[in-house]
């Protein structure tokens, strides 16, 4: 679409709800229609339409980040993100081509989230186009996006959703009206269904016939509106994955997958410690190895590069490096010291323990790996004059601006194309091996594919940071009058682009002494019960090593502690522990996700000894889940979770189906993490090297009975995709706990 | 450098590598072969299991010369043209992939789990040690249970 202005045209207004959407035709050879993607608050709409009337710039969103818990309820961190589009946001584009191909440009990355899927189900139900005939690429990286491209925060459904359906319905008005010219007859008079146009009489054009005459098409002869949720017959229906297919024979491609002409194999030595670096290096025993291109060192001196003509023969080579590593910062840091450090920085409580009656309790967080299967996988072609990359990347235009500043080369001789990736559950949100792709193919002068091992990925992956926590509920009478939460955690790494959208959005986030990170926590983290006076404050130990946001980010340790308290909480008042939350839950859509799985999942069934049912809730991207699962603890060490019963209110499920996998995923992200995969710090180095000792889940440790129970939809569509996180990890914790009668406070517990 | 060859997917083919190549890396980097994905490259994750004359395998463990005169089977060589393998439709039926990266492995897996077990009970299913990042365990175990029942046509 390079180049291309936008032609004369009226704008549709496509009054969709909550945001209005003006449409454009762009001028090109078949039908393709684009809209801005994030749209003004409906007060400023106005002031955007783009012609006849020229622009006045809309002044940006200016919304001041009061230092108040509770932010969450005004505005959370997806509308922040939204409103960061708006003065700035450019066109999300579609175009229906000759052959009869639907194809929407997605600027966002496909993680197995799920996101193409569901984008293409709202092309296809606009458009009343097959699903089958809807493509979904992903938009290399798009500058003139600005904030725009960033895939995170749960956000993406929820800044998509009006915007897909805007441009679709403005397409699918173009191609009737093209057609009821074509057929000189009323264009109210015809309908379209599976990728085409029909007419009463029966006659039927496809849109790949209609693309050219469509294209002409500057004001369309039928309202380009939406359909009314009403009228949705694909949205809200359960649909199998757009890449399915592709998926099980093998043919889905990956980084690591590309044949990129000339993109050698490319591994890289690393130090024994974090952040350690190279002191000097012998390569002349691995340069004289079979296969052996090039050794080149990472002008960072974080390591040795080795490229080879195969990836076997680089590691065998790497091996035969002679390296003298310089120890890394924290070398004298073990868990047991890192652990210290943060209980000494947690701010005090503000109400002390003697007057009254009180619950206290503290929580150690480990540090955890982020470890997507698919480890970290660059592509890069880095010329004097221009460089081009293939990677899977949850913020591309970053990407772009540091691969540019490395090489000194202007951002737009940079291309970023953005390749489906192997899970990343935040970890992609960082580019770190395409910089060291673009570092290393600069030194050697050719095209590498550089991979990290697994062993690299858990021992210089980024992890959730770990935290302590510690928290203070005072009550008389049977009531909760205060909740203090102190969380204090090794520094989180932000800079991705986050803190410039927040920024952008008129957000101080890093003013009146609040650092990004303490911006992100008030922005997301809400404490969804009524208990008195509630105080929730982060404190941050900066350490220099790989931290960065894994799903769900804060609310996946700090929203856990609070669900373990009010377990505990409820049994020193002698209430049972559903009840108790139910109480406390201000908001029907809360009470009703709770009331579902406690009912469906027999709440309060007898148990055999050692087993013990468990829930957890969570209220966050404008959504809300409640989790109960059954444990067998017979044997504290070895806890299997046996049943699961989820239940998830987020407004409207595009696809249920996708929604269901999110949910069931968060629920063995939460056995994983509670009870038994996480990362131990020895001396400044990762203990752990692959799977074997980060125990994530497997097949025997996933309940053999899983039940999802979804809401019926009530609004637009809020976020899913960290949601269960924090709610099924609760529900594992708190059953453990009643099964065991111990009151676990140190997560992993068995690790 | 020494010469191997095997039957890849039906097909003979040979080619040049060191024999302790593991067959993952022969596959990968000289055929061009990407189904069987790369998770650890020690055994443990299973992201790159194919057969090996029909049994289950990891290729990242098993050295080339070790494959010579054998069939190796992967992802690709599971359907038959574009029919697809009994597997893998349940697999579609069940739309069980997320990401897709482990999927490979999870599905050469099942196909020699259920040629050994046909109907593989809950704890048959729980020795399988393939890593679904994702976490689409459930619906793994639904898959499979539904291949098994759907019986053994075309395995
Ligand atoms: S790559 Fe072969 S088992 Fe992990
Ligand atoms: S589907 Fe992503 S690792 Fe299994």
């Amino acid at each position: 679409m390079k180049g291309q202005a936008i032609s004369t045209s009226t704008p549709d207004r496509a009054s969709v709800g909550r945001r209005r959407f003006l449409t454009y035709l762009l001028a090109a050879p078949t039908l393709t229609v684009a809209t801005r993607l994030a749209a003004p608050p409906a007060t400023a709409a106005a002031a955007t339409a783009p012609d006849p009337a020229p622009a006045p710039a809309p002044a940006p969103a200016v919304g001041a980040l009061p230092g108040l818990p509770g932010v969450p309820d005004v505005v959370d961190l997806g509308d922040a993100l939204i409103l960061a589009g708006l003065p700035t946001a450019h066109l999300l584009v579609l175009e229906v081509t000759a052959a009869g191909r639907v194809v929407l440009h997605l600027p966002r990355a496909e993680v197995g989230q799920g996101l193409t899927t569901a984008v293409a189900m709202l092309v296809a139900e606009e458009l009343d186009a097959r699903l089958e005939d809807v493509d979904v690429p992903l938009s290399d990286a798009r500058p003139d996006l600005l904030f725009n491209q960033l895939t995170g925060g749960s956000n993406s459904v929820r800044s998509l959703y009006d915007p897909v359906r805007a441009v679709a319905a403005a397409a699918r008005a173009r191609l009737v009206t093209a057609a009821a010219r074509r057929w000189d007859l009323p264009a109210g008079s015809l309908r379209t269904e599976d990728t085409a146009v029909l007419a009463p009489d029966g006659r039927r054009a496809g849109f790949g016939s209609l693309a050219v005459a469509a294209a002409a098409v500057t004001v369309p002869a039928v309202p380009a509106t939406p359909k009314p949720p009403g009228q949705q017959r694909l949205v809200g229906t359960p649909t199998g994955r757009i890449d399915a297919r592709d998926i099980v024979t093998g043919r889905a491609r990956y980084a690591g997958d590309l044949a990129v002409p000339g993109a050698v194999p490319t591994v890289v030595a690393r130090p024994p410690t974090i952040n350690g670096g190279v002191q000097s290096f012998d390569a002349s025993a691995a340069r004289g190895m079979p296969g052996v291109l090039a050794v080149v060192p990472l002008p960072g001196g974080g390591g040795v590069a080795v490229l080879a003509e195969t990836f076997d023969q680089a590691l065998k080579a790497r091996d035969a490096l002679q390296v003298s590593w310089r120890p890394g910062p924290l070398a004298d840091l073990s868990d047991a010291g890192i652990r210290s450090r943060l209980r000494a920085a947690n701010l005090p409580f503000l109400v002390p323990p003697l007057l009254t009656l009180h619950v206290d309790a503290e929580f150690d967080f480990a540090f955890v790996s982020h470890a997507p299967m698919e480890v970290l996988t660059a592509v890069a072609d880095v010329r004097p004059d221009r460089a081009e990359l293939w990677f899977s990347s949850q913020s591309p235009i970053v990407a772009q601006q540091a691969v540019a500043a490395e090489l000194g080369l202007p951002q737009d001789a940079v291309t970023v194309h953005v390749v489906r990736g192997g899970g990343s559950f935040g970890r992609r949100l960082f580019f770190d091996a395409a910089l060291e792709a673009a570092q290393v193919s600069r030194a050697a002068g050719r095209p590498v594919k550089l991979m990290w091992t697994r062993n690299d990925d858990m021992r210089h992956g980024r992890m959730r940071p770990a935290g302590h926590h510690r928290i203070r509920a005072t009550h008389a009478l049977g009531q909760v009058l205060t909740y203090e939460h102190r969380v204090a955690t090794v520094r989180t790494d932000f800079r991705h682009g986050l803190g410039e959208a927040l920024t952008a959005a008129g957000f101080a986030v890093q003013a009146g002494g609040l650092s990004l990170s303490q911006g992100f926590f008030l922005l997301t983290e809400k404490n969804p019960y009524q208990l008195g006076v509630t105080t929730q404050l982060l404190a941050e130990v900066p350490l220099d090593m790989p931290t960065g946001s894994w799903r769900s980010v804060y609310s996946g340790t700090v929203r856990v502690a609070d669900e373990i308290m009010m377990d505990e909480i409820a049994r020193t008042l002698g209430q049972d522990p559903v009840a108790f939350r139910r109480a406390r839950l201000g908001s029907a859509s809360a009470r009703a996700v709770l009331d579902t799985v406690a009912a469906e999942g027999r709440w309060g069934r007898p148990m055999p000894a050692g087993h013990a049912q468990g829930v957890g809730f969570h209220e966050e991207h404008r959504s809300c889940a409640a989790y109960l699962v059954e444990i067998d603890a017979t044997d504290p060490a070895q806890p299997r979770v046996t049943r699961a019963v989820i239940a998830a209110d987020v407004g409207r499920a595009v696809n249920p189906r996708g929604l269901e996998a999110q949910l069931t995923g968060a629920l063995i992200d939460g056995i994983s993490v509670i009870l038994q995969a996480g990362n131990h710090i020895d001396r400044g180095a990762v203990r752990e090297g692959s799977f074997a000792d980060f125990r994530y889940a497997r097949q025997q440790h996933s309940p053999p009975v899983v039940e999802v129970h979804l809401m019926p939809p009530s609004g637009p569509p809020g976020g899913a995709g960290e949601l269960g996180v924090p709610a099924a990890s609760a529900a594992v914790a708190n059953a453990y706990a009643r099964a065991t009668g111990r009151s676990p406070r140190s997560f992993p517990i068995t690790f | 450098m020494p010469s191997h060859t095997f039957v890849l997917n039906g097909r003979p083919v040979t080619v040049d590598a060191p024999d302790d190549m593991p067959l993952l890396w022969v596959l990968r980097d000289k055929l061009g072969v990407t189904g069987p994905k790369y998770g650890c490259g020690v055994g443990v994750c299973r992201a790159c299991t194919s057969h090996l004359d029909g049994a289950e395998f990891q290729p990242c463990t098993v050295a080339v010369k070790d494959c010579a005169g054998r069939r190796v089977t992967t992802i690709e060589g599971l359907a038959d043209g574009e029919v697809l393998h009994p597997v893998q439709e349940a697999w579609l039926e069940c739309d069980v992939a997320q990401c897709g990266f482990c999927q490979p492995g999870q599905i050469m897996t099942a196909v020699a789990l259920l040629r050994r077990t046909p109907a593989p009970t809950d704890a048959d299913i729980d020795q399988i040690q393939n890593i679904c990042r994702c976490g689409t365990y459930p619906r793994i175990r639904e898959a499979i249970k539904r291949a098994a029942a759907a019986g053994p046509a075309g395995r």
